[in-house]
């Protein structure tokens, strides 16, 4: 089972918890610990309380748990806000301010003066680096690690920055050091180090998404500034002129669609990002991509609604949003990374599969994914062939060629001799405007053969567990991958299976078979319906046993899992 | 004359529609700039003006409602090299569209957007449209029209648009002049394009657009501002020809970065994979 010691930093929103993260993060993992971090945080750019959790393990940790074992508070609200995770057991550091808690609380604290020392460096700016250089001490990372870092992060500002930062990690060692010979509960935390980690890759979901579009050959990127999603484009305008790509922060999200389609007409990689409120206003333009079989990778981060919900809390309920999104009949395929690892390749994939099927690709993410983090070894470029799927057109070419695939070979504008349509009405194979009964007909039955094919080249469930024996399965999609997977190691009955969905339209023809083998399906989603087990219902005919559902707007914990799993079982025995 | 651009179809508009010479004044101008269908995209929205492109050779794009200006825009990133003419009602640009409309000309794309202006709703049978005038009577708009006409040339002048030019379509010659002139100045260029319904707008007749309306004279100086805003702003006698010009605005896609150093349109292009690799190992 997977021993981690789980930190939290919590303050307010600008207080700068996320450079302390990203340089800790990196820290230990350069150390040879592995990692694990995820955010949560209010929908404002100043005050209100937000925290960030780090998971330091021996092994590899990759979801989130709610248990604190160290907190270092930033400010008077982070004990209060974040107390229903705390223990007897979990140890505080911080200012004396942030820890005189009138509360019904007990835990073990220490004392620091962090802005006392910060000031005897030159500015209260530093405490926020001395609180790393403690951490960093007491789970012994080198000190030149954190000297590199901050060399690193502060190049361009010169020794002016790097000197005093410097010092306040020194300042946060020599603390270490002292706290350590005080505090014999420090001793617990020390871990062993894996120095094969030391090179790993440290990503985000954001930024394993982003790559996963430069792999896919993204070439135009559209979008309208909405949380979850923003982190993508932004990623990719800072790479734009690298690669040779097209960013556009455009007026509002009808633009957005319109646009990104117009590209993919002219031959583009098109890739739009939003949320569920800005995807709302896309769903015209989703079906006339199903129209005029253009394609389109579209990544929609959901976050908890209706309407503007909570901008930066985390849920799965757009599902049902993007199945149907759009009038009339088209195909369409939909991903949910369930880890930072698939969100690079499912992207990359989504991009193959828009070109080769001519489809609108959908990739559902949420906070929870984007927002967390954890090192792996590496990502796999060796298979990328980024095939065109393009022809040059003849004189006599024909956008929407009646085939026996269903696919009609794509041409573009400008090259080659023919002539290349669009028309988002009902076309011949020419592109003009038909109202012939026989044409709709071939033409949705184009779409139904292309919907077929889709389904042949569906991604199967992920099985884990043993087939023979499972008397109980927990079915997930997306971003609660890793989180039940650890709860069930921690339940650890052979009796449960593990079935888990990163593609989830349309659904691999094996799903049936998965659900018949065990007695009971427990159905793990965050939304209030069941959108998943609905949609396994519609289209199979499975009644999902048992569901359970959060919808808080905070993301399930390990603990969350393990209680109510085995309370599900338990109930249903 | 305009025969590489005609395409043997029957045509859907009514009979006396001023399309019909929207059509011809397009196809013809097209010809004599020595442009081939293949270098032409006609993007279009819905409406009777939208399905424009269906009634001619070239390579075409009708879209949505509203949203053929952002269609128009996306094209023309991804492929500079191809000449775009957007087209499409008053309605589907300044109503369903108007937010595309104003930002379209914040952006400044290498375009020709061509308003086919009737003042109405055609294809949806003669309901008001946003430039319809004060007090025009319809089914729905039963006590005449309440709502300020939308000026498009003057809402244009004053995003600074490049190129605004009014022009009617009972003139021929007069339209082609102007057309071609907009296709070829460099950078977003407008024409509000005034062209008769027949069977809705029993107002804005032809004769009424020939009585209420006149060439700007040679004296007119479409560089100033100031001025092409006096003239756009009157519409009891509406001006025709270039309205206002500003050659110094870049393009959009001149202010894309990347076609600087490489001019190749984006299907031409590959991902570079070390450059990946490289970006990839940042991250360790
Ligand atoms: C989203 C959407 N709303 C409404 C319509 C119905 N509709 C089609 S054309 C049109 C207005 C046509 O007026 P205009 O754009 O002025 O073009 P005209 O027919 O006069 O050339 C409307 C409301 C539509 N196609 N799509």
């Amino acid at each position: 089972m997977t021993r981690s010691v789980n930190l939290a930093i919590s303050g307010q929103a600008g207080q700068g918890i996320a450079t302390v993260e990203s340089l800790l993060t990196k820290a230990l993992k350069r150390s040879g610990l592995n990692v694990f971090a995820s955010r949560e945080y209010m929908s404002r750019v100043r005050g209100g309380i937000n925290s960030t959790a780090i998971r330091v393990s021996s092994q590899p940790v990759h979801a989130f748990e709610d248990r604190i074992d160290i907190l270092i508070p930033l400010s008077d609200e982070a004990i209060p806000h974040l107390q229903h995770r705390m223990t007897n057991n979990t140890l505080v550091i911080g200012e004396k301010a942030f820890l005189s808690m009138d509360l019904l609380l007990s835990f073990i604290s220490i004392e620091v003066p962090f802005t006392e020392l910060a000031k005897e460096i030159g500015s209260i700016l530093y405490s926020n680096i001395i609180a790393l250089g403690v951490i960093s001490s007491i789970f012994k990372v080198e000190r030149q690690i954190l000297h590199d870092l901050i060399e690193f992060t502060f190049l361009k500002k010169g020794d002016k920055v790097i000197q005093p930062n410097k010092s306040a990690i020194n300042k946060g060692y020599e603390i270490g050091a002292e706290l350590e010979d005080k505090y014999e509960i420090l001793k617990k935390f020390y871990m062993n180090k894996n120095p094969e980690i030391k090179n790993d890759l440290i990503l985000d979901g954001t930024e394993s998404i982003a790559l996963g579009a430069i792999a896919g050959g993204v070439q135009y990127e559209c979008f309208y500034p909405m949380a979850p999603s923003t982190g993508i484009g932004t990623f990719l305008a800072q790479q734009a002129s690298k690669f040779g790509l097209i960013v556009d922060m455009s007026e509002d999200e009808i633009s957005v669609i319109n646009k990104a389609l117009g590209a993919s007409y002219a031959g583009a990689r098109s890739l739009v990002t939003t949320s569920g409120g800005g995807f709302s206003l896309m769903t015209e333009a989703i079906s006339l991509a199903g129209m005029l079989e253009l394609p389109i990778v579209v990544v929609v981060g959901q976050r908890p609604g209706p309407a503007t919900g909570m901008p930066t809390r985390t849920t799965q309920e757009d599902l049902r949003l993007v199945l149907h999104a759009g009038a009339g009949f088209f195909p369409r395929i939909i991903f949910a990374p369930g880890c930072i690892e698939d969100s690079f390749y499912l992207t990359q994939k989504a991009f193959d599969l828009a070109q080769k099927y001519q489809v609108p690709v959908f990739i559902l993410t949420d906070q929870y994914l984007v927002d967390s983090y954890y090192n792996l070894p590496f990502l796999n470029l060796d298979s990328l062939k980024n095939e065109k799927f393009i022809v040059k057109t003849d004189k006599d070419y024909q956008r929407f060629k009646f085939t026996k695939s269903g696919i009609s070979p794509r041409g573009i504008p400008g090259y080659g001799e023919g002539l290349v349509a669009a028309d988002s009405h009902t076309h011949t194979e020419a592109g003009m405007i038909s109202e012939d009964p026989e044409i709709r007909e071939k033409s949705v039955e184009k779409r139904l053969k292309k919907l077929k094919l889709i389904k042949d080249a569906s991604i199967p469930p992920e099985f884990i567990g043993d087939a023979n024996k499972i008397k109980y399965q927990i079915v997930s999609w997306g971003s609660t991958y890793y989180i039940i997977k650890e709860a069930l190691d921690k339940i650890n009955r052979s009796d449960i299976g593990f079935l888990h969905f990163s593609q989830v339209y349309p659904i691999h023809e094996s799903t049936k078979d998965y659900l018949k083998k065990a007695k009971i399906n427990i159905m793990v989603e965050q939304n209030p319906t069941g959108q998943f087990a609905n949609l396994i219902e519609n289209e199979i005919h499975i009644q999902i046993d048992k569901k359970i559902l959060k919808y808080s707007g905070y993301t399930l914990s390990v603990e969350d899992i393990v209680a109510q799993i085995t309370d599900a079982i338990n109930g249903g025995n | 004359m305009s025969d590489n651009f005609d395409k043997d179809v029957k045509i859907h508009w009514c009979p006396g529609c001023g399309n019909y010479s929207a059509l011809r004044i397009v196809k013809e101008s097209l010809t004599e700039l020595k442009f081939e269908p293949k270098d032409i995209v006609i993007v279009s929205g819905i409406g009777q003006a939208g399905k424009f492109p269906h009634f001619m050779t070239a390579n075409f794009y009708n879209g949505l409602h509203g949203r053929y200006l952002s269609t128009a825009l996306g094209v023309k990133a991804a492929n500079p090299n191809l000449e775009v003419i957007a087209i499409s009602g008053d309605g589907c640009t300044l109503s369903e569209g108007g937010n595309h409309f104003l930002h379209t000309i914040r952006y400044n794309p290498n375009i020709t957007n061509l308003i086919s202006n009737n003042s109405v709703y055609g294809l949806t049978k003669g309901q008001a449209s946003p430039t319809s005038m004060l007090g025009f009577k319809t089914k729905v708009q039963t006590f005449g029209v309440i709502n300020e006409p939308f000026n498009s040339p003057a809402v244009a002048i004053s995003l600074n648009a490049s190129f605004v030019a009014r022009a009617f379509v009972g003139d021929i010659e007069e339209t082609k002049n102007i057309l071609k002139q907009a296709i070829q100045h460099k950078g977003y260029a407008l024409i509000d394009m005034l062209s008769p319904c027949v069977s809705f707008n029993k107002v804005n007749t032809f004769k009424w657009y020939k009585e209420n309306s006149y060439y700007l004279e040679d004296s007119h100086n479409p560089l100033d501002q100031s001025e092409a805003m006096k003239v756009a702003l009157n519409l009891r006698k509406l001006a025709l020809g270039v309205i206002y010009k500003n050659p110094s605005r870049p393009t959009y896609e001149e202010n894309i970065q990347i076609y600087n150093s490489d001019s190749r349109p984006l299907f031409a292009r590959d991902l570079d994979k070390n450059k990946l690799e490289k970006l990839v190992n940042t991250f360790r």
